[in-house]
């Protein structure tokens, strides 16, 4: 199968890689240790399936708005991005 | 007995899953390859990195297209949905004449896009459109070719006479399910007819409002046949919606990495509102089944 028509690259290929293991292991825990949906400073019921999606919005936005406004390193938007995802998964 | 635990029948949802793979996500992923490098054709790429975001997120032209959009799509809800209400609120409830206006109201639902823009289009017109023309006998210059103010009202008026139907169709349907006993303790307590409506009839169309605002929303925030064939966007760039510069910049241009980063901003967007949406709609329905 020849993939070329796709332009892929190794950090766009990364990222999408690390997207599926996200979802195969969310997959996972909620096969292995099925949970009930939770109320949290938001007010709607969440699952951990909601909490990754949150986060991973969230995330896109946090990289997007620090690569607009700081004009520093990209990678420090991923440090933030972790305490977001810790806040939305302890809080949410 | 027993409720037999089985997830078997999740594979059922594989077609789906390739069908979407294959129309949704496949594309999507070469859009993000693209957003990050550049093209001169010929399919060899060149990397950019960031730069193409960056050059988007900072760029006037986006964010003015943007905050047209924003406003479109504002001024449409605002006029659309309360006068989708009023009008399914002053149609016969049951007989033939309910039904005619249901199927009048479907009409303009039925016209493609195009279409729709060509209507506008040619009516708009002095010389030889019925609109154009009055207001030019009513010496009014109306010319939404050079007139920005003009572009809007023909485009908006064109959305409203396009989508209204929609708004009015579901706030109809939202009004006949209510039952008849809420009119008749409105009535036992002597309640005005305002009152019926705030307290009877508009949180009882809650849910269904809210599937109009959003379907409405995301309808008008990807609008681009009908501007795109009425004023091109113009004049100057005063009706270019977000879709009208995207496609101008991938098509037009061929700068597919500044247009794919526009376009998963853009999507990024549609993702966020549409979520909110759906939470809360949801969200909406647990309340009530409680």
């Amino acid at each position: 199968m020849n993939l070329n028509w796709m332009a892929w690259t190794l950090p766009t290929a990364i990222f999408f890689a690390v997207i599926a293991c996200l979802l195969l292991f969310f997959t996972f825990l909620a096969i292995k240790y099925p949970e009930t949906p939770r109320r949290g400073i938001l007010m709607i019921e969440t699952t951990r399936g909601d909490r990754l999606f949150i986060t991973l919005l969230g995330s896109a936005f946090i990289n997007a708005g620090w690569l607009a406004m700081s004009g520093l390193p990209q990678w420090w938007a991923l440090g933030i991005c972790a305490f977001y995802a810790a806040a939305v998964f302890r809080w949410v | 007995m027993d409720k037999i635990q089985n997830n078997k029948a999740w594979f059922l949802v594989l077609p789906v899953l390739v069908l979407v793979a294959f129309s949704a996500v496949i594309p999507l992923m070469t859009v993000v390859n693209y957003s990050v490098q550049d093209t001169f054709g010929n399919n060899v790429f060149f990397w950019e990195g960031l730069g193409w975001f960056q050059e988007v997120l900072t760029s006037k032209q986006v964010h003015s297209a943007f905050g047209r959009q924003l406003m479109f799509s504002g001024l449409i809800l605002a006029i659309q949905i309360p006068l989708g209400i009023l009008i399914a609120l002053s149609m016969p409830k049951k007989g033939f004449w309910a039904s005619v206006c249901l199927v009048l109201m479907a009409l303009p639902l039925l016209i493609p896009w195009n279409v729709v823009g060509t209507i506008w289009q040619i009516l708009g017109r002095a010389d030889i459109g019925l609109l154009g023309y009055t207001l030019d006998a009513l010496n009014i210059n109306f010319n939404y070719s050079r007139n920005p103010v003009h572009a809007w009202i023909i485009v908006v008026t064109m959305d409203v006479w396009h989508w209204t139907s929609l708004v009015a169709l579901l706030a109809y349907a939202g009004l006949q399910s209510i039952p008849q006993a809420y009119y008749q303790a409105a009535k036992i307590d002597q309640a005005s007819r305002w009152k019926v409506f705030r307290y009877i009839e508009l949180p009882k169309m809650q849910g269904v409002l809210l599937i109009a605002i959003l379907l409405r929303f995301i309808d008008s925030f990807m609008i681009y046949t009908e501007p795109f064939v009425v004023t091109g966007g113009g004049p100057g760039t005063a009706t270019s919606f977000l879709s009208i510069d995207l496609v101008k910049m991938a098509l037009g241009q061929f700068d597919l990495g500044p247009a794919a980063a526009f376009s998963i901003m853009y999507f990024l967007v549609i993702l966020l509102v549409s979520w909110v949406f759906y939470t809360v709609m949801t969200n909406l329905d647990k309340a009530e089944g409680r």
